[in-house]
C-alpha cells in the first residue's frame, strides 16, 4: 500500500530543509567522540574514516540503496515490492527510480524524506566505525559501510519510513499508528551500535585488553575535550534531527515542534544528571567519558520518542538511560569481553531500544506497544543476524582486523604513514611488554 | 556455539510475527509478541557467551 502523503506548504518545506542543513552537526559530534575516545596513535585515521565513510555511505546510497529504500517515486508509483500473506499485503522493499531518477520534480515530501535517509545512512554507517578504533582496518570500515549503505539501511529504511510492512502495522493489523521512528532511533541507531556489535565479534578484542589473569586493562579515550565538545556539538544536529524527524515523518504541525526540542534537551539532561550521579556513588567521581556516553544515549533515547511523548515521560526516558548507561558498559567489558571503544553498543542499540520502547509505553493509541515491540523484534531477530552474515562473509574477503605490526605502532603509522599530533611522543603500550 | 545463537533470534523473530496473523485478541498477540522477543533474547545471550574471548586470547 503506498503511504498517502500530505502536501506540504512552502514555510514547512523551508524549516524543514534548514533543519536537514544543521543535523550532519549530529554527525560531526559523534565522530569527534569517537576520535576522541580511541587512543591518540590511531586519532587521524579515526577521524579519516568517519569522512570516508560518509562518503562511501553516500554513493552507494545513492547508485543502489535509494532505489531499495523507495522514498521516491518510481515508474510503478512508488508502491514497492509486495507479497501477500495470511490475507495481507506485506511489503517488503522499496522500487525507486535508478539513480535518483526524476528527483528534481519529485514532491517536496519525498525530496526531504531521501535527504533525510542521505545523512541517516551515513550516520548509521559512521556507528561501527568507532566500535573497531584501534584495529578495524580502514578500507574493511568503508566495505562495511557500503554494504549496510547498499542493503541492511535501505531496507529497514523502506520498511520503517516509506510504507514498509512495519509503517503498515497499523493499517493491517490495527496496532496503533504502526511502528514509530520519526528521530531514527531503529534506522540510524539500533542499527549502527548493532552493527557495531558484529564489528566488535568479528575483529575481536584490542590487544591487550583482556589479559591472562585480573581485570580487563583500562585504555582511555586519549583526549576529553574532543569528547565533552562532541557532546555540545551533537546536541544542536540532534535537536535538529529530531524536529526534522516530527516534520516529515510524523507531519507534525509547528506548535508541536518546541514541546519535541525541550524533549530532546530534557532527556540528554536526565540521562547525563543520572550518569553523574551514579559514577559519583559507585568511583568517588563523577567520569567524564561515561557522562559523555550517557549524553548521548538520552539524544539516541530522544530520537525515537521527543515527538511522541510529555517532557515528563521524557524525563523519565533520559534518566532510565542515564542509569543503564554506567551499568552495560560495565557489564559489557567485565562480565562478557567485549571491547566497545566508543560504547555504540550502549549509547546507540540500548538507548535506541529504550526510546523505541518508550514510544509504545507511553502512547495513546492501542496496539502502539505491541508495534514497537514487533519493531524492535525485527531489529533483533533480522537485522543482527543479517548484518552478522554479511559483515563475516565481508571478512572473509577483506579482514576486518589490521595485522598484528599495525595494531602495535598505531593504525595512524600503519595506514596513512603519519600520525594525528606529530610534535607529540606518543606513549608506547606497556601491556605490549 | 555463536552461530546457534545467532539462527535462534530469527526463530524469535518469525514467532512475533506469527502471534500477528494467529492472534487477533490483543492481550494473547502481545503476550506472544513477548514470547518471541524472549526467543531472541536466549539467542542473543548465547551467541555473546559464544563470542566471549579466551581470557589472554587478545595478548600477543
Amino acid at each position: 500500500m503506498t503511504p498517502t502523503v500530505p502536501a506540504m506548504t512552502d514555510a514547512v518545506f523551508a524549516l524543514a530543509l534548514a533543519l536537514l542543513l544543521l543535523a550532519p552537526l549530529a554527525i560531526a559530534g559523534v565522530a569527534l567522540i569517537n576520535t576522541g575516545l580511541g587512543r591518540s596513535r590511531s586519532a587521524a585515521q579515526a577521524l579519516l574514516g568517519n569522512l570516508a565513510i560518509v562518503a562511501v555511505a553516500a554513493i552507494v546510497f545513492a547508485l543502489v540503496g535509494a532505489t531499495l529504500a523507495g522514498s521516491l517515486p518510481g515508474a510503478s508509483g512508488g508502491a514497492g515490492h509486495t507479497f501477500h500473506a495470511a490475507g495481507k499485503p506485506w511489503n517488503w522493499a522499496g522500487a525507486g527510480p535508478f539513480l535518483l531518477g526524476g528527483l528534481s520534480t519529485a514532491p517536496a515530501q519525498s525530496q526531504l524524506a531521501l535527504i533525510f535517509e542521505f545523512l541517516a545512512v551515513a550516520f548509521a554507517a559512521l556507528i561501527p566505525w568507532g566500535s573497531g578504533a584501534d584495529r578495524l582496518r580502514l578500507t574493511s570500515g568503508c566495505a562495511a559501510a557500503a554494504i549496510l549503505a547498499a542493503i541492511v539501511f535501505p531496507l529497514l529504511a523502506h520498511w520503517v519510513w516509506a510504507g514498509g510492512w512495519l509503517s503498515q502495522l497499523g493499517v493491517n493489523f490495527s496496532l496503533g499508528a504502526g511502528f514509530l521512528d520519526p528521530g531514527g532511533a531503529a534506522t540510524v541507531h539500533v542499527l549502527g551500535g548493532l552493527s557495531a556489535l558484529a564489528v566488535i565479534w568479528i575483529a575481536g578484542p584490542r590487544k591487550g585488553k583482556f589479559p591472562k589473569e585480573g581485570l580487563a586493562t583500562a585504555l582511555p579515550g586519549h583526549n576529553a575535550v574532543y569528547i565533552l565538545f562532541g557532546c555540545m556539538i551533537s546536541l544542536v544536529g540532534w535537536l535538529a534531527w529530531n524536529l526534522a524527524g516530527a516534520l516529515i515523518w510524523l507531519h507534525a504541525p509547528l506548535s508541536a515542534l518546541p514541546v519535541t526540542a525541550v524533549n530532546t534537551l530534557l532527556s540528554a539532561s536526565a540521562a547525563l544528571a543520572a550518569t553523574f550521579a551514579v559514577t559519583r556513588v559507585r568511583f568517588g567521581k563523577p567520569d567524564a567519558s561515561l557522562c559523555a556516553n550517557a549524553w548521548l544515549a538520552g539524544l539516541v533515547a530522544s530520537s525515537a520518542c521527543a515527538a511522541l511523548v510529555t517532557p515528563g515521560e521524557s524525563l523519565a526516558v533520559g534518566f532510565i538511560a542515564g542509569i543503564v548507561t554506567p551499568l552495560l558498559v560495565e557489564v559489557l567489558e567485565l562480565a562478557v569481553s567485549i571491547d566497545d571503544p566508543s560504547g555504540a553498543i550502549t549509547v546507540h542499540a540500548a538507548g535506541g531500544l529504550l526510546g523505541l520502547f518508550a514510544a509504545g509505553l507511553f502512547a495513546s493509541q492501542p496496539g502502539q506497544l505491541v508495534a514497537q515491540l514487533i519493531g524492535i523484534a525485527t531489529l533483533l531477530g533480522l537485522v543482527l543476524p543479517l548484518v552478522y552474515l554479511l559483515f563475516w562473509l565481508l571478512n572473509r574477503v577483506l579482514p576486518f582486523r589490521v595485522d598484528p605490526d599495525g595494531e602495535r605502532i598505531g593504525m595512524d603509522l600503519h595506514e596513512l604513514g603519519g600520525g594525528a599530533y606529530p610534535e607529540f611522543v606518543i606513549h608506547r603500550d606497556e601491556s605490549y611488554r | 556455539m555463536k552461530y546457534a545463537g545467532l539462527l535462534v533470534m530469527p526463530a524469535g523473530f518469525f514467532l512475533s510475527i506469527a502471534a500477528l496473523v494467529l492472534f487477533p485478541a490483543s492481550a494473547s498477540r502481545a503476550a506472544f509478541v513477548v514470547c518471541g522477543l524472549a526467543v531472541e533474547a536466549l539467542g542473543l545471550g548465547v551467541a555473546v557467551r559464544g563470542h566471549m574471548p579466551q581470557r589472554g586470547a587478545s595478548r600477543p
